[in-house]
């Protein structure tokens, strides 16, 4: 048996050896998509960084590349996330928390997990062909700020619905326990209780929802949102009665990815860097919001000690 | 719940509806009038310090005469004369309409810069390449002429919604619309740009404005319309030369729109500032007083076209002149 | 409550105790209701979804016989003489998502095992959001990134590349859903009992030997789900392909040429104008639902495959 053992020794040696060797090659995997993501931001950055500034913020479209901005895109990202944020989060944590608390268990419920867990892959042109058959022409919406922000609403609510989930699962069944014998009751115990201890996860995913909607461009591209805009819809807060103006919905409109699709095919080159500069503000959105998310998580784990 | 919520919000939204409408001109159509009325609508509306608005679309000739005739737009961009078809959808639907000519075209074919065997196409050369026939049969360089070499033909152009498209087929095909369906078709220029500069076996057509802002990239082939090859320029479009690929587009109005003030001002604006920005996108500016006369017929109220529907080719500028004149 | 005014109030008391509690009753109820249409509006979406591409591709098929779809290797929508042949778009979409995927699953599927096995904490906070980034960046920049740098540095490689081509489209967006194939199988490792794996140690396998023989078969239900999601959204990918891979319908089978798929279609033509009830207008639906038939097939596929693999522990 003595060869065996230095067989299997050597065999040993071999194994250890593929081991390290595998722990080398994940980290370089790992490397691969982040170098991807580092190269891209370089290659905007080169070609944008130049073009950021106040002025670049401050200016509507313009045909004298250097002279154009993205106010009316930025404006009408933040109006269009602001429709989808008002529907979709209402919507999604009510969902959240009647399969996770209410949810008898039958074919039903049943169902509308599954439903929810496919929703995650339909592809998001698909969302856009549904609002061109039902909010542009079966609801005459038309191509507005309100059509924009229900579609992406319906995009993002499976992951809002998600996140909630898993964040009221996470309250112990004690904390249910002390409220009914408080005397609370099922909603009382869910107002006051669930929802403020997993506030800070639902957050989470809000935002990594709404940062996911911020830079769809396809869905809107499908309702017909690509227009040369230089003008704001109108103000939400007005100065006479009634204070609240709802024009701005009905609006046609704009959105940072769109206008950097409509930069790049512009035949100038000096376009492209323009593109290359709103595709870094886009990314800054998408990355501060994720920041904050990540923030948010860190915080909220802290914070609770149960 | 969604639709409930939507209803509901489209409820709200719509009482508020007239007062924001009021100020909007809406305007759609081909993207080779995109960049002169985007430069009018920019200057109307400093000029105007945001009080009205403008958007403008890119639909295509096509796609925005629909958008027109169904009365969702004030103006169409358009780069063709509108077509029998289109009159009719109008005359449906009751929209009534002002032609007005700003500026002259010259459709540009490009290929590759590293293309050294091209040096001029004639117009039987296009046919060939372009006709509905040659789709799947004619996929070769030394199909089109024996001498060049035996690569394959990677073709560009503008989609079918395109008004380029139509004065293209019309004037090469001799039937608008007739054309192979194997190429590269998008109404995004900018697709065709890099697809041509990418590729040194590549052919395609567009406007002359998108060939200047990329000629490093491009090479323009001279065209020989019978009388020998002459290239595309702002002079052998002025003096007629460039055929039959000069071509003069327009902006139609419609009669119900221009009732609305701003509507109204936005065209007059347009006619008296056309020249100088027509030629600051690179397009060629009619004389002066073609200017004058288109809006004299918007201010006397001559609606309709006065060219019957029929595609025409090859129409120089003094004949457009003579037309819009016995108007 | 005093006992001795007990008897004289107890009769209103009660009733009000007993009003309050019924109005208190109501409300639970309608709440519950409220809470129970939000849930049950995600299926309406998809009702929504599913409703309106069978409407319009009902239409569409009035027109267009569904041997002609599947058969015709044309697709000219949008010319005098229109070919509706869907196979060189759905050729597109197959070629494109399966480079994606050649790209995505081996990388998704190593970075998972690395980060469950052999990373630091430390170093799995850090990287696990810096992936998370990658699926936050908006997919137009993805899209420009492919053209403009992908391709010109593939085409130093193969001088014979098109400058459009599904190749670099695919590859791109294979990075672009590493996240999402890597996350997913990660959390399905972690989820594997660690008794499993102290057994697997105690007869002494390595990390890579416990990895590849008992982790990745034990969580396979869930690899096999972040796959599936992996797949759909390399086929539902609208802008890279859109932007870098052309616009022509193209029947081949070879990624190193230029193809439009079914998303790419769809933008194509929504860039011009669809006239509401024309045939066009129905193709892009036609079009939405082939590829929601494809999502949905494979789906299944993954469903079934799950069931006859799944462990319990």
């Amino acid at each position: 048996m003595a060869p065996a053992g230095t067989e299997r020794g050597a065999g040993a040696s071999r194994r250890k050896f593929y081991d390290r060797a595998f722990a080398i090659f994940g980290l370089l995997a790992t490397f691969v998509g982040l170098i991807t993501l580092s190269a891209l931001i370089l290659d905007l950055a080169l070609d944008g960084a130049d073009r950021l500034s106040a002025q670049f913020l401050s200016s509507f479209p313009s045909r004298f590349p250097e002279q154009a901005g993205i106010l009316s895109a930025w404006v009408g990202t933040t109006l269009v996330m602001l429709v989808t944020a008002s529907t979709a989060v209402p919507m999604g944590v009510a969902a959240g928390v009647y399969l996770e608390e209410y949810a008898p268990k039958n074919w039903l419920t049943a169902l509308i997990e599954i439903n929810i867990a496919n929703l995650a892959g339909v592809p998001s042109i698909v969302y856009g062909l549904m609002a061109l058959g039902l909010f542009v022409y079966q609801l005459r919406l038309g191509q507005s700020v309100l059509t924009a922000g229900l579609t992406l609403a319906l995009l993002i609510l499976p992951i809002v619905i998600v996140a909630t989930r898993e964040s009221v699962r996470a309250v112990p069944g004690s904390i249910h326990e002390a409220a009914y014998a408080l005397g609370a009751t099922k909603w009382q115990m869910v107002k006051d209780h669930v929802l403020p201890y997993s506030t800070g996860g639902i957050l989470t995913g809000v935002i990594i929802a709404l940062s996911r909607a911020i830079g769809e461009t396809a869905p809107l591209i499908t309702i017909g949102a690509l227009t040369f805009i230089a003008f704001l819809p109108g103000s939400p807060v007005k100065a006479e009665f009634p204070f609240i103006s709802f024009d701005w919905l009905m609006s046609p409109f704009t959105v940072m990815p769109i206008q950097m699709f409509n930069w790049v095919s512009r035949p100038q080159e000096e376009f492209h860097l323009n593109a290359a500069a709103a595709g870094l503000v886009l990314m800054l959105m998408t990355l501060v919001m994720n920041g904050l998310a990540i923030y948010l998580r860190y915080r909220f784990r802290k914070r609770i000690r149960w | 719940m969604a639709l409930l919520v939507g209803g509901s919000l489209a409820a709200i939204s719509s009482l508020a509806v007239p007062e924001t409408a009021a100020q909007i001109v809406q305007i759609d159509g081909s993207s080779t009038v995109f960049p002169v009325t985007e430069a009018v609508a920019e200057e109307f509306q400093k000029a105007k310090r945001g009080k009205v608005k403008v958007t403008v679309g890119i639909s295509g000739t096509g796609g925005g005469f629909k958008k027109f005739c169904r009365g969702e737009t004030d103006i169409s961009d358009a780069s063709r004369p509108i077509l029998k078809q289109e009159m009719e959808t109008c005359k449906g639907t009751g929209v009534q309409y002002y032609e007005l000519p700003v500026a002259f075209d010259a459709l540009t074919v490009m290929v590759n810069p590293k293309n050294d065997w091209i040096s001029s196409l004639t117009v039987a050369d296009l046919k060939k390449i372009w006709e509905p026939g040659a789709q799947a049969k004619v996929t070769h360089w030394n199909q089109v002429r024996p001498t060049w070499p035996n690569a394959p033909l990677k073709l560009f152009g503008p989609g079918a919604d395109s008004g380029t498209f139509d004065y293209f087929t019309e004037a090469i095909v001799g039937k608008a619309k007739a054309s192979r369906g194997d190429f590269t078709a998008s109404e995004d220029d900018n697709v065709l740009v890099q697809g041509i500069a990418n590729d040194k076996n590549a052919l395609g057509y567009f406007g002359f404005a998108y060939y200047i802002e990329n000629q490093k990239k491009l090479k323009a082939v001279p065209i020989d319309g019978g009388k020998g090859p002459v290239a595309p320029s702002p002079k052998t479009v002025e003096d007629g030369t460039y055929q039959p690929l000069s071509r003069p587009i327009f902006i139609y109005v419609s009669k119900k729109a221009a009732g609305k003030p701003e509507v109204k001002e936005f065209v007059e604006f347009y006619m008296q500032n056309a020249a100088k920005l027509v030629k600051q996108v690179k397009y060629v500016a009619l004389p002066a007083n073609a200017y004058t006369l288109g809006l004299e017929h918007f201010q006397k109220g001559k609606i309709g076209t006065v060219f019957d529907g029929e595609a025409q080719v090859g129409i120089k500028i003094e004949e457009l002149l003579k037309r819009e004149g016995k108007f | 409550m005093n006992p001795s005014n007990y008897a004289e109030t107890a009769a209103p008391a009660a009733a009000q105790r007993l009003a309050g509690l019924l109005a208190r009753r109501l409300g639970e109820k309608i709440i519950e209701a409220l809470l129970f249409l939000a849930a049950l509006s995600s299926v309406g979406i998809t009702v929504g979804i599913v409703g309106i591409l069978l409407y319009e591709s009902a239409e569409f098929f009035r027109h267009v016989s569904v041997v002609d779809f599947l058969t015709d290797t044309q697709w000219t929508v949008l010319f005098t003489d229109p070919h509706y042949g869907i196979m060189p778009l759905v050729t597109g979409t197959v070629v494109t998502s399966a480079v994606a995927l050649l790209v995505a699953l081996p990388l998704g599927t190593v970075i998972a095992i690395y980060l469950s096995e052999y990373a630091t904490n430390k170093v799995r906070e850090i990287i696990k959001p810096a992936l998370e980034l990658l699926s936050a960046v908006p997919t137009v920049v993805f899209g420009y990134f492919a053209l403009l740098f992908v391709t010109p540095l593939l085409q130093r490689l193969l001088p014979n590349l098109p400058g459009f081509n599904m190749l670099s489209a695919g590859i791109v967006i294979g990075i672009m859903i590493v996240p999402y194939v890597s996350s997913l199988s990660e959390d399905a490792m972690k989820a594997v009992p660690v008794q499993i794996r102290e057994g697997s140690y105690a007869m002494g396998a390595t990390r890579l030997q416990t990895a590849l023989r008992v982790l990745v078969p034990s969580a396979f239900s869930g690899i096999a789900s972040a796959y599936v999601l992996g797949f759909s959204r390399a086929v539902g990918e609208t802008m890279v392909v859109a932007i870098a891979a052309g616009q022509q319908p193209n029947l081949t089978l070879n990624p190193m040429e230029g193809a439009a798929t079914i998303t790419a279609y769809i933008v194509q033509v929504s860039l011009g104008d669809l006239p509401h009830g024309s045939v066009a207008y129905q193709s892009i639906f036609a079009a939405g639902l082939t590829l929601m038939l494809m999502t949905l097939v494979f789906n299944i596929a993954g469903y079934l495959l799950r069931k006859k693999f799944r462990e319990i522990y």
